[in-house]
């Protein structure tokens, strides 16, 4: 008898939980992140004594904050006291990008300043992305012969436009454990070593089978044929793109001679089979354990190898000048259009990577400028590291960036890259497929991925 | 009639003879607004019960479903819009090889982690069912894995696998057996993926056998015991037959489970995780599909994938249901 009286006040409760459940669905739409992030008022030309915070999107450590890093947000915020700074970090650089590309999709959850990657610059350049961003050719101030020929160059688009100020540089070279070399019968000298095998890798790779005749027991020359391919192919003048942004790896003079010498090294057997910065720290734990003799070393490296050989390894390390150099790495930052102070955010995008802000940030942090007058600049040339007694570092890097041929990037590298290290010469490395099965693995899986 | 005692009742004590009231307005005027509502109120408020569920439903299971079925015929890329493409991303599919190698990959897997672990499941749930000391204990014990995150028993696995340094190789290899490369080599790797998931979720579908049988009837194993029957041919002939559909449940459950096996391979390859391996020699279908959408940025064919699974998912269902129906019918008849 009591029953409608009970499913009255249930239908009641229901409603209420069902326009609850609306809102919760259709909340989702409404972009809460930008209201919280601009200021109380809306409107963009106000004046520039209003407070306001600027947001800065970065991956990994790019050396600006203030506990670890340089401490250049604080800087500017003394500069301009209206203008509170903000990070938001992600510590992986992939699922950094995944999001960002969602977000730029959706025109929303943007941050005023969003740095990319130099793997994935050649996307960010197509225009259905590019147009996204502001074009730094029109701002004032700008000049893109400030930086390295090559770096504003990987960041110009199709029809000239400009999306990213660059941040640092990865000129590579060659680290060494100066013990093996030692105990093999080989040079130590940096020098020496540089100009034995100065402009060809493959007197690198040969250099590689005289140690491994005479190597310490369990030690490899190298520790990856894919670092080896990879610090190869940066070095090339053609890689994986042409000029347009097409893919051409099958025929890239590059790509071949990368993936033959690559290749000979891991049949000589004389490279190591670890993936660098794998997820499960086999590569991190074999510095500790003298796995391999040598690491292809870009600038960022530098601080792996001393962090995971330890304190037991210090001075047993050298760094010498590549066969050939080449840039592997290295960071832009770009501003979205539809942010709520692109101006202000464009400012402080300049100011970032400005050579002053580029040096102060290698003296805290190590990260390699690509401006040439922060290259230029004694602190970054007389620049040494304790736990290379005697070697050079600021040197030899500042004038491996300057040598550094640009090569056209293009929007499938880091896919196609992937595969080649990945699945192809690991797949020789762990499973002893041939040379020519593994290539032919290689070119049906980029068919298969690949839509162009 | 509940609801005509409600109308009248404004204010008046309820009456005790409910049934005499509205005949004497029989006829006078036609039923009130309020009337009405109450009528539609008990006609509408079990589907406003369950809408919650339901409209959860619509937004986050089947209009994904069916956006993903249109995004399928598509070409579109991560941050761009899509280019209608009919049945290209099917077709490709069908064209290639790491897509059928992902179908077996889904299939050995799916083999070689849930039959051991049904039966697995079985025999403890079995065994527990007996009387014994610390009944309690055990039972909680064996739900222990199924607690533990994909991830955190993964990264265990792996250590436990690892070729060069593992427990598993060194003890293999006091008994004299060689060397094996659990990353590499294909079945090794399966078989060290399905090992993870047979440890998680053993037993959990124990504990589902359990409550199935301590629903047999008591006197069942009486009259076996009386005729003679053995412990084996008490389980063979009495529990099976018994908690058959129990069964039927946990293989379907299972089926679609190991149909989407995902975060296993994925952790256990590390580096090499997403194409599951450096041959793909442990992607699955889920992996193909993740692969494709995020790390390539197809997310039509991403989609395509999506669309295949649940074709398959489908088909195992069906097949399912005929076989259960097929056993209602042994059973009946």
């Amino acid at each position: 008898m009591r029953t409608s009286g009970r499913t009255r006040k249930a239908a009641v409760i229901a409603v209420a939980g069902l326009a609850a459940c609306a809102t919760l669905i259709t909340g989702c739409s409404s972009d809460s992140k930008d209201d919280s992030k601009g200021s109380s008022d809306s409107s963009s030309s106000a004046s520039s004594n209003e407070k306001i915070t600027l947001h800065v999107g970065d991956f990994g450590s790019f050396g600006y904050d203030n506990e670890k890093g340089a401490a250049l947000y604080a800087e500017y915020q003394k500069l301009h006291p209206n203008i509170t700074i903000v990070e938001d970090n992600v510590s992986d650089g992939q699922q950094y990008w995944d999001k960002l590309k969602l977000h730029l999709t959706q025109n929303s959850g943007l941050d005023d300043i969003q740095a990319i990657e130099v793997g994935y610059i050649g996307l960010a350049i197509q225009p259905n992305l590019a147009n996204k961003f502001v074009d730094f050719k029109t701002v004032q101030g700008f000049n893109a012969d400030d930086w390295l020929p090559y770096k504003e160059k990987q960041a110009t688009t199709g029809d000239g436009k400009i999306i990213g100020l660059g941040t640092d540089a990865g000129p590579t070279a060659i680290c060494y454990n100066k013990d093996a070399f030692a105990k093999a019968g080989l040079p130590t000298d940096r020098d020496q070593l540089a100009s034995q095998w100065n402009g060809d890798w493959q007197k690198f790779i040969d250099l590689g089978k005289q140690f491994q005749a005479k190597a310490p027991a369990g030690m490899k020359f190298s520790d990856s044929g894919s670092g080896l391919f990879n610090a190869i192919l940066a070095s090339q003048p053609t890689q994986y793109s042409d000029a347009n942004g097409k893919l051409i790896y099958d025929t890239s003079q590059g790509v071949k001679t990368a993936w033959d010498l690559s290749t000979e090294a891991v049949e000589a057997g004389i490279t190591a089979g670890y993936q660098q910065l794998d997820p499960q720290n086999a590569w991190t734990a074999a510095f500790k354990t003298n796995k391999f003799a040598t690491v292809t070393c870009p600038s960022w490296m530098v601080g792996l190898v001393q962090s995971n050989s330890g304190p037991a390894g210090q001075g047993k390390w050298d760094i010498a000048a590549p066969p050939q150099v080449g840039n592997w790495g290295g960071s832009f930052l770009a501003v979205p259009k539809s942010g709520k102070h692109v101006k202000e955010a464009t400012e402080l995008a300049q100011w970032l990577t400005a050579p002053e802000q580029q040096i102060k940030v290698f003296q805290k942090f190590g990260n390699i400028p690509s401006t040439v007058k922060a290259l230029d600049d004694p602190a970054v040339q007389n620049l040494t590291n304790p736990y290379f007694p005697g070697t050079p570092v600021g040197k030899l890097f500042a004038s491996a960036a300057k040598n550094i041929t640009p090569a056209p990037i293009g929007p499938w590298d880091g896919n196609v890259k992937d595969i080649i290290t990945k699945n192809g010469i690991m797949d020789m490395e762990k499973r002893h497929t041939s040379k020519d099965k593994a290539w032919s693995n290689v070119t049906s899986q980029i068919k298969d991925k690949v839509v162009q | 009639m509940a609801t005509s005692v409600r109308a009248t009742s404004d204010g008046s004590p309820p009456s005790s003879r409910p049934a005499q009231r509205p005949s004497t307005q029989d006829g006078s005027r036609p039923p009130g607004w309020r009337t009405r509502l109450y009528r539609f109120d008990t006609k509408a408020s079990p589907y406003a019960y369950v809408a919650p569920f339901f409209i959860v439903f619509a937004a986050f299971g089947l209009f994904p479903l069916i956006y993903t079925g249109y995004l399928s015929l598509q070409q579109v890329e991560l941050g761009a819009h899509g280019k209608w493409i009919g049945f290209d991303n099917y077709t490709a599919l069908w064209n290639s090889p790491f897509f059928w190698k992902a179908l077996r990959n889904t299939f050995t897997l799916g083999v070689i982690s849930t039959v051991p672990q049904l039966m697995m499941a079985l025999g403890i749930a079995h065994l527990l069912n007996y009387k014994m000391r610390g009944r309690s204990f055990f039972r909680v014990a064996i739900l222990a894995p199924y607690a533990t995150s994909v991830a955190a028993a993964t990264l265990v696995f792996i250590q436990l696998f690892n070729p060069d340094y593992g427990m598993i190789n060194q003890l293999l290899g006091h008994i004299g057996a060689g060397h094996i490369d659990w990353e590499s080599s294909k079945w090794p790797a399966q078989i060290a993926i399905s090992s993870i998931v047979t440890w998680r979720w053993t037993g959990y579908n124990a504990l589902i056998y359990l409550a199935a049988m301590q629903a047999v009837p008591h006197d069942l194993y009486e009259a076996a015991a009386l005729d003679g029957a053995s412990r084996w041919r008490q389980f063979i002939n009495v529990t099976i037959p018994s908690i058959r559909p129990t069964i039927l449940f946990t293989i379907i459950v299972s089926t679609i489970g190991a149909t989407q096996l995902f975060g296993e391979p994925l952790m256990y390859g590390g580096g090499v995780g997403i194409t599951g391996g450096t041959d793909h020699q442990y992607q699955t279908l889920s992996l193909y599909m993740y692969d494709q959408g995020w790390n390539v940025g197809e997310l039509g064919r991403a989609s395509a994938v999506a669309w295949v699974m649940l074709l398959i998912l489908l088909l195992i269902g069906a097949a399912n249901l005929l076989v259960a129906r097929a056993n209602r019918r042994k059973l009946g008849g």
